[in-house]
């Protein structure tokens, strides 16, 4: 479903602050995987995700996508196969408009949006449902502003907003990692659920090892911008966050992880 | 002040409220601060007045200047989205270039439409006072404007808009073609206000090049005191509070200049214009530090 072959992205290029983000990745996910992607600070995680959503340019290689080649496509083109949930719960919807108004947006995306009414009757009950579904008593409050939830009910309904519409794949980048715990853990749950019912290609970027091997069904370990682990199946179940860590050492030449305690919750 | 002058003031409020639902688009919808209004209402103005005097149908000249200011309004989004010129420097370089335009469309600094039919022409036989007459087909005419703009507002084009203005990284997330949103929205707007300038002319009868200096700041100025009289979220009473805001600032201003005590002169009104908006702007966030400076901790 995504196929990335040969990617590479240099930002500033040309310029003395030139930085190759991704040196070289090939990764190919079959259609329904879900896959956990982990790494340090600069490992290329959150622009492997950029580049598949089209936010960044390519300085080499192709996507596909469902087949399409979609490498020289517009992020806005890509977005009717692709939804995405942001680590800034504030980046996934606009403050200033109603939670109703935010699903509409989602809704429309992938389909010519036309003269027709945002908030047609057929529309609400919808969002009334899905938006039930979280237990979080929103769906009675569609009316209000984005504005005035907290960062985990943004997300929380972001999720549902990037399964609105049909679409193939689905990015999450870090998109617990501003939440408290609590609530951290109730959007993980929620992205089992989505995931799982709306069968989505997932890609999911995180800082956490725990939640690396606790989702999903392969993990994807980058390095420099490029793979440096890839497990699925009984090798990936046999492993432990104690083995992740130690492998992480491995390839920084031992040095300690200067954020064990995050990466290890 | 007299009823004609009161009169006179609501029919200007209602000209310039055309400026203000195209400045509440552009500012408001688009977080677009653009100064193409400044040479778009005199090009409005401009056009009706030359299609006019030329012997031809003034509603198509109405329609004329509607497309003239969305040609305006276009340029300003192509130097903006696709060279990546800053907003406004993109809205000032289109206004400059539209004070030669607004010359060249003329031929001369300004144009006389007395004694020639206007849009408001048939209406005056009706047996209503003149003074009345601007005002009413005026009125009639914003409100079908402000219906349309709220529907359009309400579409999922038009939230694909609020949410270019709002989020452009979120709107392209959700798949919304952010440049193509800004082409639309600027040219809806400017064409609201070529509009605006064609129906001045005509309720005046003239055009002249200089009659859109601060333009946008009265648009701006009726889009804040509409937003201060009703505070509301819903897109079609945010419009209509434009519409007010329009009218209750030229009411303002017709009150300021016909009171002896205050001594303003018709030429004071740019510089009274200029503090109105400034203390508009600058007392919520008064307010919003007097609230946060009583409730600090003792």
């Amino acid at each position: 479903m995504i196929r990335v072959d040969g990617l590479k992205v240099v930002f500033a290029r040309g310029t003395p602050l030139e930085k190759t983000a991704i040196a070289h990745v090939d990764l190919a996910l079959a259609e329904g995987e879900f896959v956990t992607v982990i790494g340090s600070n600069g490992a290329g995680k959150s622009t492997l995700l950029a580049a598949i959503a089209g936010d960044v340019p390519v300085a080499g290689g192709r996507i596909a996508i469902g087949g399409r080649d979609v490498t020289d496509w517009a992020p806005a083109r890509r977005a009717r196969h692709v939804a995405r949930v942001f680590q800034d719960p504030l980046a996934g919807s606009c403050a200033e408009l109603a939670i109703e108004e935010n699903l509409a947006i989602a809704a429309a995306r992938g389909t010519r949006r036309g003269w027709t009414a945002a908030l047609a009757t057929a529309r609400r009950q919808l969002f009334r449902s899905r938006v039930a579904e979280l237990g979080l008593g929103l769906e009675d409050r569609l009316g209000d502003r984005m504005g005035l939830l907290s960062g985990g009910q943004r997300q929380a309904l972001a999720l549902v907003m990037a399964t609105l519409a049909g679409s193939e794949v689905l990015l999450l980048d870090e998109h617990t990692a501003a939440l408290d715990p609590a609530m951290a853990e109730f959007v993980l749950d929620l992205t089992r659920r989505l995931v799982a019912a709306h069968r989505l290609t997932t890609l999911m970027v995180t800082h956490s090892m725990r939640q690396a091997l606790d989702l999903g069904g392969r993990t994807v370990m980058l390095h420099e911008g490029r793979v440096i682990l890839d497990v699925a199946g009984e090798a990936r179940a046999g492993l432990s966050v104690d083995d992740l860590v130690a492998m992480f050492r491995r390839v920084r030449g031992g040095a300690p992880l200067d954020d064990d305690a995050l990466m290890t919750s | 002040m007299s009823a004609i002058a009161f009169w006179g003031a609501v029919e200007l409020g209602l000209v310039y409220a055309f400026v203000a639902v195209g400045v509440f688009i552009a500012f408001r919808v688009l977080s677009f601060p653009d100064l193409t209004v400044d040479g778009s209402f005199p090009l409005g103005a401009a056009v009706a007045a030359v299609m006019i005097t030329a012997g031809l149908d003034p509603w198509l000249a109405c329609l004329a200047a509607a497309l003239a200011g969305a040609a305006a309004g276009l340029v300003t989004a192509f130097l903006n989205v696709r060279f990546g010129i800053l907003n406004l420097l993109a809205s000032i370089l289109t206004m400059i270039a539209l004070f030669s335009i607004n010359l060249r469309v003329m031929g001369r600094p300004n144009v006389a439409l007395v004694n020639r039919p206007t849009v408001l022409t048939p209406f005056y036989d009706l047996g209503l006072a003149d003074h009345l007459v601007r005002p009413l087909l005026l009125l009639v005419l914003v409100i079908a404007t402000v219906a349309l703009v709220a529907r359009f507002l309400a579409s999922d084009f038009g939230l694909a808009m609020r949410a270019t203005g709002q989020n452009p990284r979120m709107a392209l997330a959700n798949g919304i073609d952010t440049g193509r949103q800004v082409y639309v929205g600027m040219g809806l707007s400017n064409a609201l206000v070529g509009l605006g300038g064609a129906l001045f002319a005509q309720v005046a009868g003239f055009a002249d090049v200089t009659a859109g200096v601060g333009t946008i700041i009265v648009g701006l100025a009726a889009v804040i005191v509409g937003e201060t009289l009703l505070r509301a979220r819903g897109m079609l009473v945010a419009l209509a509070a434009c519409v007010a805001g329009s009218v209750l600032y030229r009411i303002a201003v017709q009150l300021a200049l016909s009171s002896d005590a205050i001594g303003l002169t018709a030429s004071d009104l740019n510089l009274a214009t200029a503090v109105l908006v400034t203390i508009a702007l600058v007392l919520p966030r008064l307010r919003a530090r007097g609230l946060a400076w009583r409730s600090r901790p003792t």
